[in-house]
């Protein structure tokens, strides 16, 4: 189906004297309903404003939590509209439907010829929000800003309205535009020696219209994309003033502490508030469905009321459930029928043929997602309205989850957005629980109430990354040649093509059971990409050793038609020095995928601790994200996403026990740290091709090229994470050259 | 009644004895720089300058600290000429692109000025031993870097 994709000016309006370009991308609206207003449906819609003074403001959709993407959309647009860099300022969007960008992407993705993005179908289905509700929303995930909003929005607006200053200039100067140039805000006419600056000309700029097929740039000539620049959060961050959610400050605030039931879908049965309300400070004690809040002036003061309490929680049919419960739970659905998710030959016969088969089981546990910034939300009901004070991953989806809750109309709710203490997905607007209770706790009151989340409650009420088995059989002709792959895993999750594996294979059989536990599902940073890319890298693995092949070569070989691929193992390895001499007592793995839009390859360098511990020195990760807008914040993105997921492969276990999670906080979930942070070095091997997240794929790959190289160190095949649950001897294993 | 300086200013509070000094910071005296991080000691975003000292507020109560010299991120910058500059730290920090949510930054920042203030060429043992704060963000690499580039010039 071809769509009629049309950009076109939202509105050009002169703002004191300047130009205020809201530019979208539309598509006609196919399904429309008979009290829709006429029209198309904006998909992208991009903000640029030109002050007389001769600033730039770029309005970004997208929250800021650390991935650069306050700098990252500002520099494609004024890179299009050849703006000065430091004329250029930057303005998050408000939380309205004007600077939506949600329905956008999927707008985007079909008029492109390409799926709808699959972190939005994970969203959708992981929720009990319509995909309508999803739709409208301001997203930050997926890895998605750069490569969608910034590739097809901020570029295209930049261009159009240098378009459009040129066009305002030609008619002041009464000359041809293409005897016009422009560079660093101005507008030259070389041949009379004229200048004139965007901001004189913003206001004449207003009134032409937009060009429906503004011209890019072409690589050679970007002047900012691909350059380092400064991040512009960071001066905020040194100085103590970049405000949190957390950090609202409302006057006449209260704040509430609140207690959970422990156990997921457990119900509130009794409150003896009496001791509670006695204390300095408590105002209020409330009951929730399943939990119950203090609220104080004075956040110490609510939370040590809180512990004051004589709580009862409901026994729930989920009292007994626990890991080991849930482990064979999913052994036996993985023993029932099975969906497909790849059929390619018949894997059935070639392993029935095949001269050797290597079967292995490999799970891992839940994750949390552990922000710094503990979960917060701010909410004040006042004449009718309503406003809300918090960082999140999507404003606008938040607003109307306030709304919803509160039973108000969207637009008599504002929300006050903030930078995020960390995202990882936990600030998505599926995982709505401290939304919602602090937005009931408030109704009770007519002044503003921060309700704050202590870590226990942020560790034990979270939405985490699933544990899941997945169970593999590989088969080996009479050549030695991999001919059959069978991975039977449970929980089909986002990315639909986490499962996959680059290899080619000619027999390939995966297929899921699906298998629900009470425990609430979110998506964590590289969603199923986490779990999946460590079982199929290590299994990949495993086959390379009991074939009698070097792990590297054996990948290599299997990558003949997939180039992008082959070409990012190379560079890690040689990056990494691969089989060359290592330290005594070193040793090296090596691991890779593809996940959002880009191919990632990564080599650690391990060693034994004295402890039996493993200690990872040295990782060496190559990324082909097409091209790099700004490469110092892809490096720092890539050192961040390394650490994540080795965070979670050395130490990273949420376990249930009687129904409830186990872990309480940084000191039973433990993070890395400074002194256990390896060295990381970051080869960036752009292709030229489309461009590929960069926020998760450094993530999935760790896990797999660490225990990896703990096999070759010690004979002990990692098929369970983490690696703190195992004290290693060293044992070499002699590897295949 | 607790009595201690924060960044130099005399403060008076009429709170409870036990109330931790991250919160008499935050919700009495609203500086909101200071973070919240996990309420055990485990994390070190809550870090503050205690005579110098590095001192996690979250576990401190204010009785502890009374009659103290109590400095927060708020107070990290270089009084110049009556012009605030900031530390050779903090433009560490920003020559480095340090920070990404930068949520743990000002406890990260405490405790890295605490520490070059008693030891201005710490090795990696010294400063693994000293800079036990988390970051979820996993910025350590630049923060190494940073706090050798400030080590080697100090």
């Amino acid at each position: 189906m071809k769509i009629n994709r049309r950009r076109f000016l939202l509105g050009t309006t002169v703002v004191g004297g300047g130009l205020l370009l809201g530019y979208a991308t539309t598509r006609p609206s196919k399904h429309r309903v008979a009290n829709e207003t006429a029209g198309s449906e904006p998909f992208l819609t991009t903000w640029l404003r030109i002050s007389e003074d001769n600033t730039v403001t770029v309005i970004v959709p997208h929250s800021e939590m650390g991935q650069g993407v306050h700098t990252s959309l500002p520099m494609m647009a004024a890179d299009e509209l050849d703006a000065d860099w430091d004329l250029v300022k930057v303005e998050q969007a408000p939380a309205t439907d004007l600077f939506a960008n949600g329905v956008l992407v999927k707008g985007f993705a079909e008029s492109l010829g390409v799926s709808f993005p699959r972190f939005l179908d994970g969203l959708a289905s992981s929720a009990t929000m319509k995909v309508a509700e999803i739709m409208n929303m301001q997203i930050t995930g997926g890895s998605s800003s750069v490569r969608f909003t910034g590739e097809l929005g901020m570029r295209a607006a930049g261009a159009a309205a240098r378009e459009m200053l040129v066009k305002a200039a030609a008619a002041r100067l009464d000359v041809p535009e293409t005897e016009l140039s422009t560079s660093l805000n101005y507008v030259h006419h070389e041949a009379s020696g004229r200048s004139l600056t965007y901001g004189e000309l913003a206001s004449d700029a207003a009134r032409f219209e937009p060009s429906s097929k503004p011209k890019l740039k072409e690589e050679k000539d970007f002047t900012l994309m691909g350059k380092s620049i400064a991040r512009v959060d960071i001066p905020a961050k040194v100085d103590g003033t970049a405000a949190y959610g957390i950090d609202a400050a409302i006057p006449g605030m209260l704040y509430a502490a609140v207690k959970t039931a422990p156990v997921f879908g457990s119900k509130l049965q009794s409150v003896n508030a009496e001791v509670a309300l006695s204390r300095r400070g408590v105002v209020k004690v409330i009951e929730l469905e399943n939990a119950v809040a203090v609220v104080a002036d004075n956040y110490w003061r609510a939370k040590q009321a809180l512990a004051s309490l004589d709580v009862q929680f409901a026994a729930s049919e989920n009292d007994q459930v626990s890991s080991s419960s849930i482990y064979a739970q999913y052994d036996e659905a993985l023993e029932g029928e099975l969906n497909e998710d790849v059929a390619e030959g018949d894997a059935a016969s070639a392993l029935a043929s095949a001269e050797t088969v290597v079967e292995a089981t490999y799970r891992v546990p839940y994750l949390a997602h552990a922000a710094m910034e503990p979960m917060n939300c701010t909410v004040h009901f006042h004449d009718g309205k309503c406003d809300v004070w918090t960082g999140t991953q999507d404003n606008l989806g938040i607003r109307g989850r306030v709304a919803s809750v509160a039973e108000m109309d969207e637009n008599d709710v504002t929300l006050h957005g903030f930078y995020l203490g960390g995202g990882f997905g936990r600030r998505l607007p599926t995982d709505v629980n401290t939304i919602d209770q602090a937005t009931l706790i408030a109704k009770h009151f007519d002044v503003p109430v921060k309700t704050l989340w202590s870590r226990e409650d942020d560790m034990q009420q979270d939405y985490y990354r699933p544990a899941v088995t997945s169970k593999f059989r590989g088969g080996f002709d009479a050549n030695n040649q991999l001919v059959a792959w069978q991975n039977h895993y449970i929980g089909k999750n986002e990315p639909a093509e986490a499962a996959h594996t680059p290899y080619s294979i000619a027999n390939k059989d995966i297929a899921y059971a699906d298998s629900e536990t009470h425990v609430p599902f979110g998506a964590w940073r590289s969603v199923a990409h986490s779990q999946h890319t460590f079982f199929l890298e290590s299994f990949v693995d495993e086959l390379a050793h009991r074939s009698g092949q070097n792990p590297y070569q054996f990948r290599l070989n299997m990558l003949a038609d997939k180039p992008r691929h082959a070409a990012v193992l190379k560079a890690a390895a040689e990056k990494a020095g691969w089989g060359r001499n290592l330290p005594e007592g070193h040793a090296q793995g090596i691991a890779l995928q593809e996940s959002f839009g880009s191919i990632v390859a990564q080599v650690a360098q391990v060693s034994i601790n004295s402890d039996g511990s493993v200690k990872v020195h040295r990782v060496s990760c190559a990324i082909d994200c097409g091209r790099t807008i700004n490469p110092d914040t892809a490096a720092s993105q890539a050192e961040s996403g390394v650490i994540f997921g080795l965070t979670a492969a050395l130490y990273g276990e949420i376990t249930i026990e009687n129904g409830r999670v186990q872990q309480s906080n940084f000191t039973d979930y433990e993070m890395i740290r400074l002194h256990d942070s390896p060295e990381i070095e970051i080869v960036s091997v752009d292709s030229g091709d489309a461009l590929g997240g960069l926020g998760e794929p450094a993530t999935p790959p760790i896990g797999a090229a660490v225990a990896n190289a703990v096999y070759i160190l010690t004979g002990q095949r990692v098929r369970e994470l983490p690696l703190k649950n195992y004290r290693f001897t060293a044992a070499p294993v002699e590897a295949a050259v | 009644m607790a009595r201690f300086r924060v960044n130099g200013i005399e403060r008076e509070l009429d709170i409870e004895p036990d109330m931790p000094l991250l919160w008499a910071l935050r919700d009495e005296l609203g500086l909101k720089g200071t973070k919240f991080g996990c309420g055990i000691a485990a994390c070190g975003a809550c870090t503050v300058q205690v005579n110098g000292n590095p001192v996690r507020s979250c576990v401190t109560p204010v009785s502890a600290i009374e009659g103290t010299d109590v400095k927060t991120i708020e107070g990290l910058a270089i009084d110049v000429g009556g012009s605030k500059q900031l530390s050779a730290v903090q433009q560490a920090w920003i020559e480095h692109q340090v920070p990404q949510c930068g949520y743990c930054q000002s406890g990260m920042l405490m405790a890295v000025s605490a520490l070059l203030e008693a030891n201005p060429n710490p090795n990696d043992a010294e400063i693994d031993g000293a800079i036990t704060n988390v970051c979820r963000c996993g910025t350590y690499p630049r923060i190494r870097r940073a706090i050798k580039s400030l080590s080697t010039t100090a």
